[in-house]
C-alpha cells in the first residue's frame, strides 16, 4: 500500500473512509460491488419477502410457534445435526490422530485417503450410500446371507442414513482443523506426562486432550454450520420422509411456490447459524482458530 | 537425604532398529548419588540410554536395575524418575505452578501437603514469584528451573537431564551449570545427565561416560578421563590432541622411546605391547622454548596459524617430524609473539603426553 500512495501522493489525496485510505477502498471495490450485488442484496430479499409473503407482518414467524410440522423439521434437524457433529468429530478425532502418529511416507497416503472423498460430488456419494445400504444392498444382503438378521434392516430413507451420509461427507472438515491442533503439539509433552507419573490416559486426558481443545472446537463449528444447511445427502438420503430444514425450503419455494415460509424457513436458518457463530465466539477467540492471529 | 539415593546399573544393555545398532552392549554402573554425564557426539546412542532407562524405549537385550530391582519391564509412569526433556516439554496450558504440581495431582496427593511441596520446589529453584506466569512468558531459562522443580517436586529416584541446557545461550548455560551442581550436592539424588557439550560434562559430572556409535568407550571421573584417555576417539572428543603416530625403540623401566620420522622422543609410563605407538598430546601441555634450552622432547617448526583467545594463543605450528601441531600458549608473558612464517621451538616433557589405542 505504501508504494501506491508514495506513487500518487499529490493526484490521490489521502482522504479515509472507515480508517482506510481512498486508494484501498479502491483496490477491494471490485469484491464489495459484487458482493452487494449478487449476495447482499438477495439476502435482503429473502428477509424481505419473509415478511411480506403472502401478507406484511410476522405472519410467517408465527407459525413456527403454531406448527407442529415447522417445529419437527427444526428438531429433526437440530438432532441430526448435533449426533451427526457428535460422531464426526469422534471419527475425525481418531482419524486425525492416527495421522499425527504416522510416520511422514504413510502420512501422505493417509492424506490423500482422507481428502479423496472432497474430490467426489457429494451426489455420487450419497447414491453409493443408497446401493451400499437400501434393503437389497450389499450391507443387507451380507447380514442376511450371514443369518445375523431375518429381514433387510431400514438403513436408509430415516435419520440414520442421512446420519450415515452426512458423517461420511463432514470427516475431512473435522479431521483437517483436528489435525492442525495436534500438529502443533509438542511431541514430548505425553512422554514428559508419563515420566511424570501419569499413566497413558490421564496423559491423554490432562494434557493432549486439553491442547486440542481450539481444534475440537473448530471442528465442531465447521461441521455444525455445514450440517445445518446440508441439503444434497439428507434429500437423497432421506428419500422425502425425513425432512431437514434446506430441504423444507427447497420444497416450500420449487415445489408448493409457497415463497413466505421458504424464505422465513431460510432466514431462521442463516439466524440459527449466527447464533451458533456467536456461542462459539464467546466461548474461543475466532481469530486465533482459524490461524489469522498466533 | 542419603535414604532417597539409589544406584542403577545398565547390564549389556543393547537397542537395535532393524540393521542399526543405536546401543550396543552397554554395561555400566552409576554409584548412589553421583552426577554422571553420558557424553558422545550425536548418533552415539546416549539419547537412547537415557530413554531405556526412563522407560520410553525398550531395549532388545540387556537389564536395568535400580539398586537390585530390575525395572526393564516397567512402564515409565510406575518407574518414579524425574525427568528434564530437551527443550523442557513445560505443558503450555498451565501455570508455572500447575506444571510442578503435575506429578502431586497424578499422584493424588492432599491438597494442602502438595501446595507445600510445590511451594519447596519453586523455593529451591528461586521461582516462587512467578508461579502464576505461563511457561510461554518465562525466559529459557527461567522454563529450564520450572521444568526442574517439576521433575524434583515428586522425589523422584533419580533426576534425568537430556541436554537441557542445549536451548540456552553460552553465558546463560555456564550459569545454570554451576546452578546445576549446586542443586545436585543440595539435593543429594543421583543425576544422570546426556549432553554432546565436552565442557559441560567436564565441569559438572562426577564421572564420565563417553559413547562412541552406540558402544562405551570409556568410563570415569573428569581428570581421568581428560588426563589418561583410553582411545584415540576420547582423546580427540574430550578436548582436543595432537597425534603422533611412532614406533617403539628402546623400553626402559618407566618408559619408553619412540621415533616419529626419525625424530626420538621420551614418553613415561608403561609401553604399550607391539612396536607401534599412537601418542596424544595436548596442545597446552606443549610449551615454547628458547633455543639450546634443554627438553626432554623438542621439534622445531614454523607457525603458519595462528589466533588469539584473550586467555590464550592457539597457534598451528608445522615441523618437520611431528607434522601439524597445535599448541595453546597462555597469552599473558607470552615468550614469543604469534606471527605467520615465525620459526618456534616447541617442547614437552615426557609425561605430558600419553599413548592411546588406535580406533
Amino acid at each position: 500500500m505504501a508504494t501506491l500512495a508514495t506513487a500518487f501522493p499529490r493526484t490521490l489525496p489521502q482522504t479515509r473512509m472507515l480508517g482506510a485510505s481512498f486508494s484501498w477502498w479502491l483496490l477491494i471495490a471490485p469484491a464489495v460491488i459484487l458482493m452487494l450485488a449478487f449476495y447482499a442484496f438477495p439476502l435482503a430479499e429473502v428477509l424481505w419477502i419473509s415478511v411480506t409473503e403472502p401478507q406484511p407482518g410476522f405472519g410467517n414467524y408465527e407459525r413456527l410457534l403454531t406448527s407442529a410440522a415447522l417445529q419437527r423439521v427444526w428438531t429433526t434437524t437440530l438432532r441430526i445435526c448435533v449426533i451427526t457433529t457428535a460422531i464426526t468429530l469422534v471419527a475425525g478425532y481418531v482419524v486425525a490422530y492416527a495421522l499425527v502418529s504416522a510416520p511422514p511416507r504413510l502420512q501422505r497416503w493417509m492424506f490423500v485417503c482422507v481428502l479423496l472423498p472432497l474430490w467426489i460430488s457429494v451426489l455420487v456419494r450419497a447414491f453409493a450410500w443408497v446401493t451400499l445400504l437400501r434393503s437389497q444392498g450389499v450391507v443387507n444382503q451380507a447380514l442376511l446371507s450371514l443369518g445375523v438378521i431375518d429381514q433387510p434392516l431400514r438403513l436408509i430413507w430415516n435419520e440414520f442414513g442421512i446420519a450415515v451420509g452426512m458423517v461420511h461427507y463432514m470427516i475431512p472438515y473435522a479431521v483437517l482443523p483436528l489435525y492442525a491442533s495436534m500438529r502443533d503439539i509438542d511431541p514430548r509433552l505425553v512422554p514428559a506426562a508419563r515420566g511424570l507419573g501419569a499413566t497413558r490416559l490421564e496423559a491423554f486426558r490432562r494434557v493432549f486432550l486439553p491442547l486440542t481443545l481450539p481444534g475440537i472446537v473448530a471442528a465442531t463449528v465447521l461441521v455444525f454450520i455445514f450440517s445445518l444447511g446440508f441439503y444434497v445427502t439428507p434429500a437423497i438420503l432421506g428419500g422425502g420422509r425425513t425432512l431437514m430444514v434446506a430441504e423444507y425450503i427447497k420444497l416450500q419455494i420449487l415445489d408448493l411456490i409457497r415463497w413466505g415460509v421458504g424464505t422465513m424457513m431460510a432466514t431462521t436458518l442463516l439466524v440459527a447459524v449466527v447464533v451458533v457463530l456467536a456461542i462459539f465466539a464467546r466461548i474461543v477467540d475466532f481469530r486465533r482458530l482459524f490461524g489469522s492471529r498466533h | 537425604m542419603a535414604a532417597l539415593q539409589h544406584s542403577l546399573t545398565v547390564r549389556h544393555l543393547a537397542k537395535h532398529y532393524g540393521q542399526t545398532r543405536a546401543v550396543d552392549d552397554v554395561t555400566l554402573t552409576i554409584e548412589r548419588g553421583e552426577f554422571v554425564t553420558l557424553l558422545g557426539p550425536s548418533g552415539s546412542g546416549k539419547t537412547t540410554i537415557l530413554m531405556a532407562i526412563a522407560g520410553f524405549v525398550q531395549p532388545t537385550a540387556g537389564d536395568i536395575l535400580l539398586d537390585e530391582t530390575p525395572i526393564t519391564p516397567l512402564p515409565p509412569e510406575r518407574r518414579n524418575f524425574g525427568m528434564v526433556f530437551q527443550g523442557y516439554a513445560l505443558f503450555p496450558h498451565m501455570t508455572v505452578a500447575e506444571n510442578v504440581s503435575f506429578p502431586l495431582r497424578v499422584r493424588n496427593v492432599a491438597r494442602a501437603d502438595a501446595e507445600r511441596r510445590v511451594a519447596e520446589a519453586l523455593d529451591l529453584v528461586q521461582l516462587g514469584h512467578l508461579r502464576d506466569r505461563r511457561p510461554s512468558q518465562l525466559s529459557g531459562g527461567q522454563q529450564q528451573r520450572v521444568a526442574l522443580a517439576r521433575a524434583l517436586v515428586f522425589q523422584p529416584a533419580l533426576l534425568l537431564l537430556d541436554e537441557p541446557l542445549s536451548a540456552l545461550d553460552k553465558k546463560l548455560r555456564a550459569e545454570l551449570q554451576v546452578e546445576l551442581k549446586a542443586l545436585h550436592r543440595r539435593v543429594g539424588l543421583t543425576f544422570i545427565y546426556v549432553t554432546h557439550d565436552q565442557e559441560e560434562a567436564l565441569s559438572m559430572s562426577d564421572s564420565i561416560a563417553i559413547l562412541r556409535d552406540g558402544r562405551l568407550v570409556q568410563h570415569g571421573p573428569p581428570g581421568v578421563l581428560y588426563e589418561c584417555p583410553a582411545t584415540r576417539f576420547v582423546a580427540d572428543f574430550l578436548g582436543k590432541s595432537n597425534f603422533l603416530a611412532g614406533r617403539i625403540l628402546e623400553r626402559q623401566q618407566d618408559g619408553f622411546t619412540y621415533a616419529v620420522d626419525g625424530a626420538r622422543f621420551v614418553q613415561a609410563g608403561r609401553a604399550p605391547a607391539g612396536e607401534d605407538v599412537l601418542i596424544a598430546l595436548r596442545p597446552e601441555k606443549i610449551g615454547i622454548a628458547a633455543s639450546g634450552e634443554a627438553a626432554p622432547n623438542t621439534v622445531e617448526g614454523t607457525i603458519i596459524a595462528w589466533s588469539y583467545f584473550g586467555t590464550s594463543f592457539a597457534l598451528v605450528v608445522q615441523t618437520a617430524a611431528a607434522g601439524r601441531l597445535q599448541v595453546t600458549v597462555p597469552a599473558w608473558r607470552c615468550p614469543v609473539e604469534p606471527a605467520e612464517g615465525r620459526r618456534v621451538r616447541l617442547a614437552w616433557t615426557a609425561d605430558a603426553s600419553v599413548p592411546v589405542v588406535p580406533d
